[in-house]
């Protein structure tokens, strides 16, 4: 894989992860726990979207075939989509989605913090940027791991459970594709140990004092990074791009 | 000094145009018709946030998508305020909450009709939220300081609501036939609806003349309404779109346009609790409570733990 391809390929992988846990989030509008938490999960849904509008114009600007960020959204299927399985995995309850947050958090933290060194200036400008809104994110996230895990006898067993039940969904975030291989390489994003290294002691550190204990099988679901998905996503996008599909080329 | 004395001078403040404060003497009557007014408005934001929130997953670019999680964010913070409000008069809003979700309060009846299609988020932040401006920008005068205050922000964010339903509309209408057709259809569905949010005729009205007494409300329903057609008319005109009241016609003598009666019967029928949405609205709200019980629980619990532990803590040291 050459470097543009790479960079091609890259941006794709952070977008899809960007929009694909924007919308999940975007499910919960209205049916949060409590009106804070609703606003919180619109927040950080809105922060996604938006950082997935800026990766596709500018995937869009560097490829120069006249895509726009829509058709790169809207009209694409799920095997050309590059996010991890993580983010595509269903809500279920409050601990499951706070599970999946924390995890995807603790390894976009890590990832973000250092890609702010990227010998690509734009990808280190949309990182600066991009981490205000991730620190928000990632505190959120692991502030409702330690509540739900050193809250209730019963939050902890549902806390516990969704940890358990995620657990083999985020190691895929840590596992280099071959853009990512290609890319750290050349300096482009920071070196995947190191981000693997920051994100595991980061939920090491909030799962020890939330109580909860870490799984020991380190077994990885994969395959998003290559386009090989969960039945999820499937219906996602029969959603989320409906109308792009029913009135075709049409402004809204 | 006496009670008709305390309600004299408060009535003087009134008509003086002095805001009522929170902690200045009010007619019981007075603190409950806010409380429920303003509660209702405050669960009129929450539910709200449901019709138009079934098409954030399915908005047809990323920009409308940004731009409608935006809006029912802003109507979440709006509920809010609007609870904090209340909670000013003594109210709690947990209590509120209770009386939404065992029916005792009501909310505003346009949210029990459904959005079926895209077009129906234009005509939400065109027609509702234009309709429900009307009222808010009279409530930034309203005698309670702490209710007109909220207001003043809440109007800055819903006349920006109303702009962006409108121009969904606009872009709908000069689009591609269907587009102009599902625009048309929301509009159809959504028009008479929205001249129920302003209430029964002002001689229906139970709560209308006490609150115009006390300043809570400036203007009569039927005021309101009528400002809103006018508004409104033109509008739709504007983008080619075509208001469905067949008796609509601009009055030259009374500088008004004349419309059609409203269907009181439905008016009532969905007051009562027999619109398309009202089962679905409520169960939804209470499914949402009754799911996040064991949340809600476990930060208080955590709370609880962290604030024992400081205080062990603080012990230890000081020992």
């Amino acid at each position: 894989m050459n470097a543009e391809t790479a960079l091609h390929r890259y941006l794709l992988q952070l977008g899809d992860n960007a929009l694909i846990l924007g919308h999940r989030l975007a499910e919960w509008c209205g049916h949060a726990p409590e009106m804070e938490i609703d606003m919180a999960l619109t927040n950080m849904a809105l922060d996604l979207t938006g950082q997935a509008r800026a990766l596709y114009q500018r995937l869009a600007e560097l490829e120069g075939k006249g895509r726009t960020e829509d058709d790169i959204a809207y009209l694409r299927d799920a095997r050309e989509f590059y996010n991890c399985l993580l983010v595509e995995q269903p809500n279920g309850d409050f601990a499951h989605t706070m599970a999946r947050q924390f995890f995807f958090d603790a390894y976009n933290y890590a990832l973000h913090k250092n890609l702010m060194q990227s010998s690509d200036e734009w990808l280190a400008g949309f990182a600066t940027k991009a981490l205000k809104e991730i620190t928000y994110h990632l505190r959120f996230s692991s502030e409702w791991v330690l509540r739900l895990g050193d809250g209730t006898e019963t939050s902890h067993e549902k806390m516990q459970q969704a940890i358990d039940d995620l657990w083999m969904w985020r190691h895929e975030l840590n596992i280099p594709s071959e853009a990512e291989t290609t890319l750290a390489g050349a300096g482009v994003i920071p070196d995947p140990e190191t981000i693997k290294s920051e994100t595991e002691q980061k939920v090491k550190e909030i799962l020890t004092r939330a109580t909860l204990d870490t799984p020991q099988d380190d077994w990885a679901q994969k395959g998003g990074k290559t386009g090989y998905h969960t039945e999820y996503l499937g219906y996602i996008l029969a959603e989320m791009q409906f109308l792009q599909r029913a009135y075709p080329g049409l402004e809204w | 000094m006496q009670t008709h004395d305390l309600e004299k001078r408060f009535q003087e403040k009134i008509d003086a145009e002095i805001k009522i404060e929170p902690k200045d003497w009010m007619p019981d009557a007075y603190r409950k018709n806010l409380i429920r007014q303003i509660s209702q408005h405050a669960h009129s934001e929450v539910v709200g946030m449901l019709p138009e929130g079934n098409w954030i997953t399915r908005a047809p670019s990323l920009r409308r998508k940004l731009i409608l999680m935006a809006k029912v964010q802003d109507e979440a913070g709006h509920g809010l305020y609007l609870y904090s409000a209340a909670e000013t008069l003594g109210a709690s809003r947990d209590d509120l909450v209770m009386d939404l979700l065992n029916g005792k309060a009501k909310y505003s009846s346009i949210f029990n009709y459904p959005t079926l299609t895209w077009a129906d988020i234009g005509a939400i932040g065109w027609l509702v939220d234009g309709a429900a401006i009307m009222n808010q920008v009279m409530l930034t005068r309203t005698s309670y300081g702490p209710y007109a205050r909220a207001m003043v922000r809440i109007c800055k964010e819903e006349s920006f609501h109303q702009r962006q339903g409108y121009e969904i509309m606009l872009t709908l209408a000069k689009g591609s036939p269907e587009q102009k057709a599902m625009a048309q259809d929301a509009l159809d569905r959504w028009w008479w609806p929205s001249l129920m949010m302003f209430g029964p005729h002002d001689s229906e009205s139970t709560h209308s003349e006490q609150s115009m007494k006390w300043k809570i409300k400036r203007k009569s329903n039927d005021e309101l309404r009528q400002a809103f057609v006018d508004a409104t008319v033109p509008q739709a005109e504007l983008i080619g779109l075509k208001v469905p009241d067949p008796d609509l016609k601009w009055n030259e003598e009374r500088g008004h346009y004349d419309f059609g009666e409203i269907n009181w019967d439905e008016f009532w029928n969905v007051v009562k609790g027999h619109g398309p949405c009202n089962k679905q609205r409520l169960d939804t709200r209470r499914k949402a409570w009754e799911d996040g019980a064991w949340v809600r629980e476990a930060a208080m619990a955590y709370a609880e733990k962290k604030a024992a532990r400081r205080l062990q803590q603080s012990g230890e040291e000081a020992a």
